[in-house]
């Protein structure tokens, strides 16, 4: 054989037992969602068993489970969006209309989520309980806006820097209105880089799992808060947690894998490339 | 909604700036505004309030707590054995955690910088923990694999005649920090692949034909290239590790006694178990002092970056 090909197929062999055993938990929590809750318990654990579809439904039977990712969607797309609007016209002004202290306020707003947000729990806390916002929807929409708002608007910043001006100004040329610009010119021009910003921003909001363990019960929680009230004992149902847990993963799984370039972009606040 | 500031900035006037460059008078103030405020509050305003706190005596449960403590909350908690096994379980969870995660991802991303077959979706395989939300990474690790009499690896233990091992009993920081090392591992190939990939492919190439080997290829063309990726890698995990809460919270809650509990979990106990809003804020401003110091050189090393 020749030992290009060899060299080949021992990296094939290597990467792949590598991707298998990072992904194994969660491969083993989607296949725990199709067996019966007895098979999931068994040692040996069994790995040939005739798949059921009976979690997915008693899960979806479950009104509250409905109630739980109602809240997850509501909250993260109400976050996205709300940090969008306050963002767009930020990244726009500081990309195209750079003033001496635009870089010191893009890093000081990069060091507002330097802040670990166990340092602002007790505050955060009082404020909630003071205007009623504990456990509410628009309490934790508020709070993930904040907390995203510095890395939604340095991604659209570095989006927003690639948009080559001389369209830009060729529209302004032509008399397009500041708003035209934006809406006509700019926001077609970086939808992709739009599109990136808001998925990562709903990751984050769908995943976050402080704030909403601290400041939701039942009302307004999330899938997270949902599923962590299954580490009680008496919640041990694992085939069940599975399911749910399968349920609450795979969206943003999808919307992960699809953005994974430009994550690299919004997490290092442009540091890497 | 988003363009409404704009609409009342002046009339558009074209301008000729320096370098022949059309320019419009725009101010900018308004667009930038609504950021700022909304910033400025959520980081002053809870800031502001913790420290208050952290010199007051408050506790939810006591109405007749009350009034300026001085730097007794600090003196109480700094002379309690608790904070110190709380800050050492938060430095080792982050150190251990960064370790695994960094070194790990490393030889991952240059396996993964190799062309094999199926590599696509093996890199998408090997970054999905990164997505999966912390109560239920959690969760799995805790009933399916580490559960002493129904997880995995007890079933491998007795397979091999060995003991089953109580995890999260007898090794409870450990287990955390396998549990979040794996979901911040993803967070570390993505990025240190990203950066290698972005190595110029003639540099490799002198390399390769001045006679270079594998080994010496790493140490000396991607390791230095790799340097400023690890070093905000570091950093960032770092700001995220000193908050770990849910993954604590899930499956030890903390314990056998404190043998789990971080900074975080401690100041969540304190005031939200104990109610004891004063010693939890000084614990709070200790968190941010910690954080800041990282924080320092993250902001010095991305500063650099955006000076195009």
């Amino acid at each position: 054989m020749n030992p290009g090909i060899r060299e080949r197929l021992v990296l094939t062999a290597v990467g792949w037992i590598a991707a298998g055993l990072i992904f194994f938990p969660v491969f083993w929590m989607v296949l725990t969602s199709f067996k019966t809750e007895v098979e999931a318990v068994q040692t040996p654990p069994s790995l040939f068993f005739t798949p059921t579809l009976e979690n997915y439904a008693a899960v979806r039977e479950r009104a509250d489970y409905v109630h739980f990712a109602t809240n997850s969607v509501v909250i993260s797309l109400g976050a996205t969006l709300l940090a969008l609007v306050v963002a767009v016209p930020a990244a726009y002004a500081m990309a195209f209309f750079p003033g001496k202290r635009t870089k010191d306020l893009l890093l000081w707003m990069l060091s507002t989520k330097m802040m670990p947000a166990v340092g602002v729990l007790i505050p955060v806390y009082l404020l909630f309980r003071d205007f009623g916002a504990i456990d509410s929807r628009w309490g934790l929409i508020v709070v993930y806006t904040l907390m995203n708002l510095p890395i939604v608007i340095w991604m659209l910043y570095t989006f927003f820097k690639e948009v080559p001006k001389d369209i830009l100004e060729a529209g302004r040329m032509d008399g397009a209105r500041p708003r035209q610009e934006v809406w006509l010119l700019l926001m077609p021009l970086s939808l992709p880089g739009i599109a990136s910003t808001a998925l990562l921003s709903i990751i984050l909001c769908w995943n976050e799992a402080f704030w909403s363990l601290n400041l939701t019960t039942s009302a307004a929680a999330p899938l997270t808060t949902f599923i962590a009230s299954f580490s009680a004992p008496e919640g041990l149902f694992w085939a069940k947690l599975s399911a749910a847990s399968t349920v609450a993963i795979a969206p943003i799984l999808v919307f992960g894998w699809m953005s994974q370039r430009q994550l690299v972009r919004g997490l290092t606040f442009g540091a890497v490339k | 909604m988003a363009t409404t500031p704009m609409e009342s900035s002046a009339a558009p006037a074209v301008q000729d700036a320096p370098g022949g460059r059309s320019r419009r008078d725009v101010s900018t103030a308004p667009l930038v505004a609504p950021s700022v405020i909304l910033l400025f509050l959520w980081m002053i305003v809870p800031l502001a309030m913790t420290l208050w706190f952290s010199f007051q005596y408050y506790n939810l449960l006591d109405p007749t707590s009350g009034g300026f403590a001085g730097i007794e909350n600090y003196t109480y908690l700094l002379t309690d054995p608790s904070l110190w096994t709380a800050m050492g379980n938060t430095l080792l969870l982050v150190f251990w955690v960064l370790v695994i995660t960094v070194g790990l991802g490393t030889l991952l991303a240059v396996l993964f910088d190799q062309p094999f077959y199926g590599r696509s979706v093996a890199r998408l395989l090997a970054i999905a923990p990164f997505f999966v939300m912390p109560t239920v990474s959690a969760l799995i690790w805790k009933n399916m694999l580490m559960h002493p009499v129904n997880g995995l690896f007890a079933f491998f233990a007795r397979l091999l005649g060995l003991p089953p091992v109580d995890f999260f009993g007898s090794f409870p920081l450990a287990s955390i920090v396998v549990i979040v090392a794996w979901q911040w591992l993803p967070f570390a190939l993505l990025i240190l692949l990203t950066a290698i990939q972005s190595l110029d492919n003639e540099q490799k190439e002198a390399a390769r034909m001045d006679g270079a080997g594998p080994v010496s290829m790493f140490f000396f063309i991607i390791l230095p290239h790799l340097g400023r990726a690890i070093s905000v890698v570091i950093m960032i995990e770092t700001i995220f590790l000193l908050s770990v809460f849910a993954e604590i919270y899930v499956t030890t809650s903390g314990g056998p006694g404190l043998a789990s509990t971080n900074l975080a979990f401690l100041i969540y106990l304190r005031a939200l178990r104990e109610y004891d809003i004063g010693g939890a804020s000084a614990g709070g401003v200790i968190a941010v002092v910690l954080a800041n110091i990282v924080a320092v050189f993250l902001v010095r090393s991305i500063a650099r970056n955006i000076a195009d």
